[in-house]
Formats: C-alpha cells, structure tokens, sequence
C-alpha cells in the first residue's frame, strides 16, 4: 500500500475573524503513528475535527482512507474513530454500558462479548458494572480508547490522549498506542507534550500560527538544528524518576515505554 | 445512513432512559413543584377563587400539567448541554450513525419523562378529589394534546441545549414559560382581569389548551378553543424545530 492513510492538502480554517488554520498540508502512512505537536491554540483540535468530520473546512481538501471528509464524510466515519480532548464516556452508565452502546450503534452483532474483550484487555473487568463517574482519570481515559478500538476502525484520531493524566497512566496510554499500530492501525495523535512525541511518533510535524512549519521524523527533525555539542552534564533523576520508583512501577521514563514490549497494560490503581 | 435511524435512535433512547431512571429525582422534582403549587391553590387560595365550578381540583388540574411539562423540558436542554460538553456528543458525530438520532432519542426521552411527571401528578390529583366522567377517547385526546404541547417546547429546550454556554443557561429559558399559566384560565377565569392583561390572557396558547382539557375532562363539547391550541402547538413546533436544525447546523459548519 503507497496511498496515504489521511491525506490533507491547503485546509483553512476560521472562526470569525480568528484564522486557526492557514493552508496545512501532510500526509500520514498507513500504520504509521503520526504527531501533530503544537501548543495551545496552535489549531490541532480544529484540524482533528475537520479529518473526523465534526467540522467543515473553509478551504483545501482532506481525504482519509481514500475518501473526501467534505463530500463522503459517511465513509469515513466507518473508517474512523475519534478520542477526543475530554474523554468522552457516559459518566451515569457503567464501564461495560458504554462499551455495549458504541458496539450497538457501530451495529456489531455481539456487543456483550465485544465489550468483555476491550474491559479485560484494558484492566477494567474488575470495574466493569462500576458507574464511570467513580473511575479514576486513567481508567476513564482507557475506556474511551476501548470504546474508539469498537468495530476496528482503520484510522484512530487521539486528541491529547494524556493530558490531565498522571505519570503511570500516561505510561499506559503509550503503551496502548504503540500497541494500535503495531496491529496495523493507522494513529493520529495530538500533543503538546514534546516527549510524547519523541517517545510514540514515526513522523512528527510542528502546527504553528495556523501552519505546519516542520515535518519529518525525529532523526529529520535533529538535522534542522546545528550540530550537536557535546557537553559533560552530571544527571540527576527527574522527578518523574523518583515518582515512579517510590511508588514501585519499577519503569524509570525512558526504559520501560520503548517499543516492542507486548504486555498488556496493567491495572495500577 | 438513514436506514439505521430506528436501531440508532432506539439505542440512544435506551441510554437516556438509562438516565432517568437512575436519577429518579429528576422525575420527582418535576412533579414536587407542580404538586405543591396544586396544594397551594386547591387548600390555601382555592377558597377564595371563585371559578363557576364545585369542584376546584378539577379546574385547576390542566394548567398545573402544562407548568410540570415547562418545567419537565428544562432537564432536557441540560441533558443535551451536558453531552455536548463531555464531548460524547462528538464521539456519536464522528461515528457512522444517523446522525438525528442523537437530538431525536433527546425529544423521546422528554416526551417519556414528561408522561412519567403527569402520571404522578394526576394521582395525586385524584387523591385530593379530582373526578372526572371522561371516557377513553377523551383521556386519548386529552394525552394527543399534552404530547404534542410536550414536543413543541420539547423543540425549544433543544436549541437552548444545543445554543447554551453554560448549565444555567441551559435549563434557565424555561422560566418564562413556566410562568405562562399563571397569566391564563388556568388558575382563575379570565373574566376578572384588567384589559391589556385579559386580552394576553385569552390570546396566548396555554389558554386555549387549558380549556380544551378542562373541556374534555368536564364531558363540555370543546368548542373551536382545540383548534386555537392545535395551531399554537403546531406553530410553536415547527418554528422551534427549524431553529433546533439551523443551531445544530451551525454546531457541526
């Protein structure tokens, strides 16, 4: 497969007289895991939107799967799914309710067992008739990637999938995303997190005043800059470090998030 | 794919039901206000009014379902309001489903709470006298009439779920329409109001529906007050209605 997953060519995009997007072109690979790094207000929920066909765009064309968010929007929503900013669980519902709903209205004949699948592979069984509002950020944010995984969409949209999250669920979301594409599935993900980017991203572009200002891979990325300096810096462990070894996870930042490992994320809470 | 509207609209019913019955207070609350201002009326006030009739209750019985159902819809615009915050109205628009399904299961959730309200409002009605010689047809008729009175404002609470920017704002609308009642037949015959305020009181809609039900409960032939109020509702229906789609147009442009 040469075609690109998402393709989005020249997309504008204003809110009154706030241009958010000013002509963004990228193109992401099938399978791939693609960063749209950017800070606040940078424009990377509008264009998140756009792709997953909750807006229109004013000018410029976007194309996911092959097919146009504007004129077969319907097609790509059978090929899509959406984590939003704010995870977007029924709080009033249970773990398994919600799992149920999505496999209903994707129309997947055994949603009861579907949804007992994603609550064991997510370390959720034991919450599973919990309601939502008693679950914890993170469990709240695995269910609704469980819920986006329903029906095996082809392409997943994750809109700052760790912000809000604490150290060890932010873990467990990259782990999960890692995951996803090694299965084939094509990842969007937006962040403001540097890091993140670095750590999960095969290609990352910088959203900046509306436009993409760098695109490429990490390696790329490096060559933008001068060439490095080498400096003697004594290390000293990052409070993230200490964090996670006091409380016993036993994976400093860099080690225990690197590809490859297929352990299924664990409940930590 | 509007061959799923049904099963997609039917299962978003099923989660808001879900909802409701798991919050049961809100059906409560609907009906506690109503029902204390029944009392209020029919042990305090009451026998003082004089409304041509022996039997109080029955008069009053009418208007006191049409406050329950302004006051019932403003949990509808906050339900609405509330999953377009919590971004799962995003994840059911990105998703391939009918996408009216989402405001429709909103409109039948209201016209099943709402009945709910009623429900309890009339026992308790009856409870404190209210008799009535109608027969099936008429309760049919009486029911057609509320659900559509439903429906309409139902519309309203809509685009002020979809168009609000805060909870308040969301079920704050329903005020005015809340107070409508007090300014018609509803409580007192109009017959004893100054001018301007009569000539309001006998040409806004919750007059002539108020009639038409006391009407029909009364076994009185309804004279042309039920057309006055099916054109009302079904004006109020269909404007509020094509607000509803422009603003949940302009949500999704």
């Amino acid at each position: 497969m040469t075609a690109a997953a998402i393709q989005v060519k020249g997309i504008e995009k204003s809110y009154k007289d706030l241009h958010v997007l000013r002509g963004v072109d990228f193109e992401v690979a099938p399978g791939s895991i693609f960063a749209l790094l950017g800070s606040n207000g940078a424009g990377k929920t509008t264009m998140v939107k756009i792709l997953s066909t909750l807006l229109k765009a004013d000018a410029g064309a976007a194309a996911v799967e092959g097919f146009d968010v504007a004129a077969e929007s319907l097609q790509v929503r059978q090929s899509i799914s959406l984590t939003g900013q704010f995870a977007a669980v029924d709080e009033v519902l249970s773990g398994k309710e919600n799992l149920i709903l999505v496999a209903k209205l994707r129309h997947l004949k055994n949603p009861g067992e579907i949804a007992d699948d994603l609550l064991a592979q997510f370390s959720l069984t034991e919450a599973a008739s919990r309601k939502v509002a008693t679950y914890s950020g993170g469990m709240r944010r695995r269910l609704d990637i469980a819920m986006s995984l329903i029906g095996d969409p082809k392409v997943i949209f994750l809109d700052e999938p760790t912000t809000g999250l604490d150290p060890e669920a932010r873990l467990e979301v990259w782990q999960i995303v890692k995951n996803l594409a090694h299965q084939g599935t094509t990842v969007l993900l937006t962040t403001q997190y540097l890091d993140e980017a670095e750590q999960l991203a095969d290609r990352i572009a910088i959203l900046h005043e509306g436009r993409i200002i760098a695109n490429g891979t990490l390696a790329e990325l490096k060559q933008l800059l001068p060439p490095a300096k080498i400096e003697y810096v004594e290390k000293q462990p990052s409070l993230e470090d200490i964090f996670l070894s006091l409380v016993g996870t036993g994976t400093g930042t860099g080690a225990g998030v690197q590809a490859g490992s297929n352990e299924s994320v664990k409940d930590r809470s | 794919m509007s061959t799923h509207f049904f099963a997609d609209t039917s299962v978003l019913l099923g989660r808001s039901m879900r909802h409701i019955f798991r919050s049961v207070d809100t059906i409560i609350t609907t009906a506690i206000t109503p029902i204390a201002l029944m009392l209020l009326f029919v042990y305090v006030f009451g026998g003082a009014i004089r409304t041509d009739t022996d039997n109080y209750v029955n008069y009053l019985l009418p208007g006191i379902m049409l406050i329950a159902i302004a006051s019932g819809i403003a949990y509808t615009a906050v339900r609405l309001f509330t999953d377009m915050q919590s971004g799962i109205f995003e994840r059911f628009q990105s998703m391939p489903i009918a996408r009216s399904s989402v405001l429709w299961a909103h409109v039948l959730t209201s016209l099943v709470a709402n009945g709910l309200s009623l429900v309890i409002i009339v026992l308790v009605a009856l409870l404190m006298g209210f008799r009535t010689s109608a027969n099936v047809l008429d309760w049919l008729a009486v029911a057609g009439i509320l659900a559509l009175f439903t429906l309409a404002l139902t519309w309203i609470a809509i685009i002020a779920g979809l168009s609000a920017k805060s909870v308040d704002g969301a079920g704050g609308f329903s005020y005015p329409l809340i107070f409508l009642p007090f300014i018609s037949s509803a409580f007192v015959p109009t017959e004893t109001m100054p001018g301007p305020v009569r000539w309001f009181a006998e040409n806004q809609p919750v007059t002539s529906i108020v009639n038409t039900i006391q009407d029909l409960f009364a076994q009185r032939p309804v004279g042309g007050d039920i057309w006055v109020a099916l054109a009302w509702c079904l004006g109020i229906l269909v404007v509020s209605y094509a607000f509803a789609t422009a603003a949940y147009k302009r949500q999704i442009a």
